[in-house]
């Protein structure tokens, strides 16, 4: 079925003759191309004609009222959510479409949940060196060995989390905030080109929101970054672009001041929370 | 066990590093040879004396302690409560059940060269397909293991493949071995009926009913215990070990991240079936028979019980709740039958609230207590 599928679709006809983990191509610029993508649910459209284009090693946010649809929109680019129509592209080479949750995360897209999830009952060290990019088969796992390689790998991660001096505590004694540290770790472990981030200042102390900001900084220029978050200070403090969403598409696009300005924003998002804050 | 730097921690490199696991050899080789000294060289007047029953019914047990360590494979680090491994157990016993009946030859009540004595009593006049081979000692030893492995990978890829899991799972699992039991139970099925397979006399020409034969099936039994024992401690302390503890505890994350879980739980699902086969086949010829009730779901769910008892995710708890519990039922059923279901239901009750993690649980934090600083220093 598939395979007729594939041969029905005019670029991609000797799919197999592509080799395998063909590396991804970025020459054009963008890492991710989302065009025109809706998902509905039973008639309501979470996603509604989505156009979203993220460039190679950039950093952006992505906020936007609930129900706009930024958690529908890392489904789809994770595969865990199929869309209804449109079509998803990492960078120009790979239909994410085709792909199941550990192809597209073996291809270098790493997500971040909302409510951070490490192994509890394993040790942060033991965490990291599960989400290490590695062959993930049966046997080849079995057989693993701990090379010099992989321990300064991990130290290397564990130096920029942070949780050198936790390595052998297990996961489930850390703190909130050093458990978000943590999956951000085991994202760059497996060396992704880009990092999904959903929320990742949710119940963190000030001090913990500058220190991630400083990892998410960081990591920008090596890897691309996508975050969805709702702390306005947050954003405003590492944004250089933001899209914001609304009922499912992009509503507008640009610097943080730029956004902030929009009337259309202002209306819908920026104004009810001021208003909120204030 | 999780804090440990990780030089220790790669079991298939080294695969006699870690304590517990020469604690648990040690204590078991020990306790297989005391048994047959005392068996052997103790005469038999001696209070000292273990005779022949006792012999037997450590073997019993032992083979018990075998099908409870692949019960804690499953449910201790996959997080795969199974409530049909007493049907791999069973498999295993009927592939050795059937070996055992065809070396009865001719010497069965009907005088049959080649049927059992149940097939003639049927009216059949050959033998069907399936007990083909069986005949031949290699290929029922390895339909011991073949036949509750095939099952589990039948049953596990379609139950994994569709992500059922938790209770869900653990129901199926439970309507898996009723319906076996079900199907056993039926003449037509050819495998005895009601009243299973028995009336056994050698195995691999060796003569069941001597008592050297039960000696050596209960030392058997031991050294399978302690291989099954080293082959699931090395599979929970590889990295495999560790992506299974992961899908215990989050299943989601763990195939975020890029393994395919289903895969990994078929796998151990496997292994740990052919280990229950593998107890079965142990167990059957040092009891002498097997019929369906091996398939009831009672007995499914008190294997489940013995891990429980004995703390999870240790693997020699499990060994330890097998142990005690059957041990307890020998001598509960002897005194006061009526009682034991109670017993049972007390003992559960009480560790449940007493000790969460099991006797298991008990030593470990005994150990604790004598060492309090091995936290700190992994700390540090």
């Amino acid at each position: 079925m598939s395979l007729l599928q594939s041969l029905r679709t005019r670029d991609r006809v000797f799919e197999f003759m592509a080799p395998a983990a063909s590396p991804v191509d970025v020459r054009h610029g963008p890492i991710l191309y989302m065009e025109d993508v809706t998902v509905s649910f039973d008639g309501f459209k979470a996603i509604n004609n989505l156009n979203l284009t993220i460039d190679n090693g950039e950093l952006r946010c992505i906020i936007g009222p609930n129900g706009a649809g930024k958690t529908t929109m890392m489904d789809i680019i994770t595969g865990k959510t199929r869309p209804t129509e449109g079509s998803v592209w990492f960078g120009s080479r790979h239909n994410l479409l085709n792909m199941n949750e550990p192809e597209i995360a073996s291809l270098g897209i790493g997500r971040k949940f909302q409510k951070p999830t490490v192994f509890e009952a394993l040790s942060v060290f033991e965490n990291l060196e599960l989400a290490m990019a590695a062959d993930k088969r049966i046997f080849p796992t079995l057989t693993a060995r701990m090379t010099g390689e992989i321990k300064d790998r991990i130290d290397e991660v564990l130096e920029t989390i942070g949780l050198t001096t936790l390595r052998f505590q297990p996961a489930g004694i850390l703190s909130h905030g050093q458990k978000q540290w943590l999956e951000i770790g085991m994202l760059l472990m497996q060396r992704p080109r880009l990092l999904l981030v959903d929320e990742p200042v949710a119940g963190m102390t000030e001090q913990e929101m500058e220190r991630t900001a400083e990892l998410l900084t960081g990591l920008a220029g090596k890897q691309s970054v996508v975050v969805v978050e709702h702390d306005m200070g947050f954003v405003r403090s590492i944004a250089r672009k933001v899209t914001v969403l609304h009922q499912g598409s992009v509503l507008a696009e640009g610097s943080m001041d730029q956004v902030s300005n929009d009337p259309n924003v202002v209306e819908v998002y920026l104004g009810a929370d001021d208003e909120e804050a204030a | 066990m999780m804090t440990q730097p990780p030089s220790s921690q790669f079991w298939l490199t080294c695969p006699f590093g870690e304590r517990a696991t020469q604690v648990f050899l040690g204590v078991l080789f020990a306790a297989l040879l005391i048994v047959t000294v005392l068996h052997v060289a103790v005469p038999q007047g001696s209070p000292l004396h273990v005779n022949a029953y006792t012999v037997n019914l450590f073997g019993k047990y032992l083979s018990y302690a075998l099908l409870a360590v692949a019960v804690d494979l499953v449910w201790g680090y996959l997080g795969i409560l199974s409530l049909g491994h007493g049907a791999f157990f069973a498999i295993g016993g009927y592939a050795m059940g059937m070996y055992l009946m065809r070396q009865i030859g001719d010497r069965g009540t009907y005088g049959h060269p080649v049927l059992p004595d149940f097939m003639v009593f049927l009216n059949w006049d050959s033998l069907p397909w399936y007990w083909q081979g069986f005949d031949m000692a290699w290929f029922a030893f390895a339909m011991v293991l073949l036949a509750p492995g095939l099952l589990a990978l039948v049953f596990g890829f379609l139950a994994f493949r569709s992500r059922v899991t938790g209770v869900y799972l653990s129901i199926i699992t439970q309507a898996l071995t009723f319906a076996l039991m079900l199907a056993f139970f039926r003449n037509e099925m050819g495998f005895g009926g009601n009243n299973g397979l028995t009336d056994f006399r050698e195995l691999l020409g060796f003569n069941l009913r001597s008592n050297d034969t039960r000696l050596g099936l209960f030392l058997a039994t031991g050294v399978a215990l302690a291989l099954g024992y080293i082959l699931c401690r090395a599979i929970v302390t590889s990295k495999l070990g560790r992506v299974c503890v992961a899908t215990r505890d989050a299943e989601a994350r763990t195939r975020f991240i890029g393994y395919r879980v289903e895969r990994f739980q078929l796998f151990v699902f496997v292994v740990s079936a052919m280990l229950a086969g593998l107890a079965g086949a142990l167990y059957v010829p040092q009891v002498g028979i097997i019929n369906p009730s091996e398939f009831s779901p009672l007995f499914s769910i008190e294997i489940v019980l013995w891990v429980a008892l004995g703390g999870r995710a240790t693997l020699y708890g499990a060994v330890i709740g097998a142990m005690l519990v059957n041990y307890a039922k020998t001598v509960f059923t002897g005194v006061m039958p009526d009682a034991w279901l109670f017993a049972l239901g007390a003992m559960f009750v009480l560790v449940t609230v007493l000790l969460p993690k099991g006797v298991a649980g008990l030593l470990q934090k005994q150990r604790r207590k004598k060492t309090p600083t091995i936290t700190k220093e992994a700390t540090a």
